[in-house]
């Protein structure tokens, strides 16, 4: 279990690397939604190994958090062009 | 006890897959191929972690809450990738130099959004 | 009207399964919840609620799902060889192809099932063209292009909402 949770803690290493290191903003969007979606993982899996079901509804509110930051993102980038 | 192993295996292959997802992250080349690599591997990782807790616990107060935050990923997830795509095709962000074709940009912007030299880090 | 009856009932559920106790007290305050997103919220929910109640729609859905879990698992082996492979296999692009489906909700579900699948990603909908980031190029033309990918989904799609 606590080799599940390192796994996923390495995984979200790798996109704060690309958050980091993002050449452009939309980069370092996605790279910032997919680790919120690592956190959610590894808040479900704490609250399987200590079994305390408390803990799921954090992972259900970073999820929706992670959605709105994203569209919210989005629609602002929407709005600028590079061209003109 | 059948349940009890598949959702060992749900979480494990779960994981893997997360861990596969973020690899692709740093080592695509472009933004859109970044997107599709994550955005599908990391759905399917996290959506097996929360049905494999399903499974193991069954009917309980923490197997309903992770069958509720496994489905409003998995129906959630593509539309924020399709948002942001959507909105970097706008702003202007460029496609791969090995790039073969952009009906997009044939379309909406008179020609296609394919950057000249390999620009990648 | 009937929208927002549905919107109450489907929002009561969801908060019963999320507290999930009977408590006399969560039964009252989730009710008032419900009340108050309903009103408030019950405009957005889908067009014709009647569509819920029809069965022949849920039993397409129930068959629907085996097939999306398959390509979905396909495409996942799919994206992880091609992150393990050293030479790195891309031929990426953007096409475009043309959706026959007429409702939002059923465009919505065909986008969502484009991007969970081998090598597509939608990029954006305009009308009933859909705009398609694929990963290795097989076909540009339209309508080959959309036998290989959308033809399967659209077919049932087709049968569960309209």
């Amino acid at each position: 279990m606590n080799v599940l949770i390192t796994l996923l803690s390495l995984a979200a290493f790798f996109s704060l690397y690309r958050a980091l290191r993002g050449p452009s903003i939309s980069d370092r969007a996605i790279a910032v939604d997919i680790m919120s979606i690592l956190f959610c993982g590894i808040t479900a899996l704490m609250a399987f190994r200590y079994n305390l079901p408390y803990l799921l509804d954090l992972s259900i509110t970073i999820a929706i958090l992670a959605f709105i930051g994203t569209l919210a993102l989005a629609k602002y980038l929407e709005g600028r062009n590079l061209d003109d | 006890m059948f349940f009890y192993y598949l959702g060992w295996i749900f979480i494990v292959v779960g994981v893997i897959f997360d861990l596969l997802g973020a690899l692709g992250l740093v080592k695509f080349p472009d933004l859109y191929n970044r997107m599709q690599a994550s955005t599908k591997c990391v759905t399917m990782g996290t959506c097996g972690i929360m049905l494999g807790i399903f499974l193991i616990s069954g009917f309980t107060q923490m197997g309903i809450k992770a069958l509720i935050c496994g489905l409003f990923i998995l129906f959630t997830m593509p539309v924020a990738a399709h948002a942001l795509s959507r909105g970097s095709l706008f702003f202007g962000t460029k496609l791969w130099h090995k790039s073969i074709v952009d009906k997009f940009g044939e379309d909406k912007k008179s020609y296609p959004q394919i950057s000249k030299e390999d620009e990648t880090t | 009207m009937s929208r927002k009856i549905v919107f109450f009932i489907v929002a009561l559920i969801l908060w019963l399964l999320l507290t999930f106790s009977l408590n006399y007290d969560e039964i009252i305050v989730g009710v008032m919840v419900s009340f108050l997103s309903a009103v408030i919220f019950g405009g957005y929910f889908i067009e014709n609620p009647i569509k819920l109640f029809q069965i022949h729609r849920w039993f397409w859905f129930l068959v629907y799902i085996p097939i999306f879990a398959y390509k979905c698992l396909e495409a996942n082996l799919d994206v992880a060889l091609r992150v393990l492979h050293p030479g790195m296999p891309l031929k990426p692009g953007i096409i475009k192809i043309k959706t026959s489906l007429k409702t939002e909700i059923a465009k919505t579900f065909l986008a969502n099932s484009i991007t969970l699948t081998p090598g597509t990603m939608t990029c954006e909908i305009d009308g009933d063209i859909l705009y398609i980031h694929w990963i290795w190029i097989k076909e540009q033309d339209e309508e080959k292009a959309k036998k290989i990918i959308a033809q399967t989904f659209e077919k049932y799609l087709k049968r569960i909402f309209e």
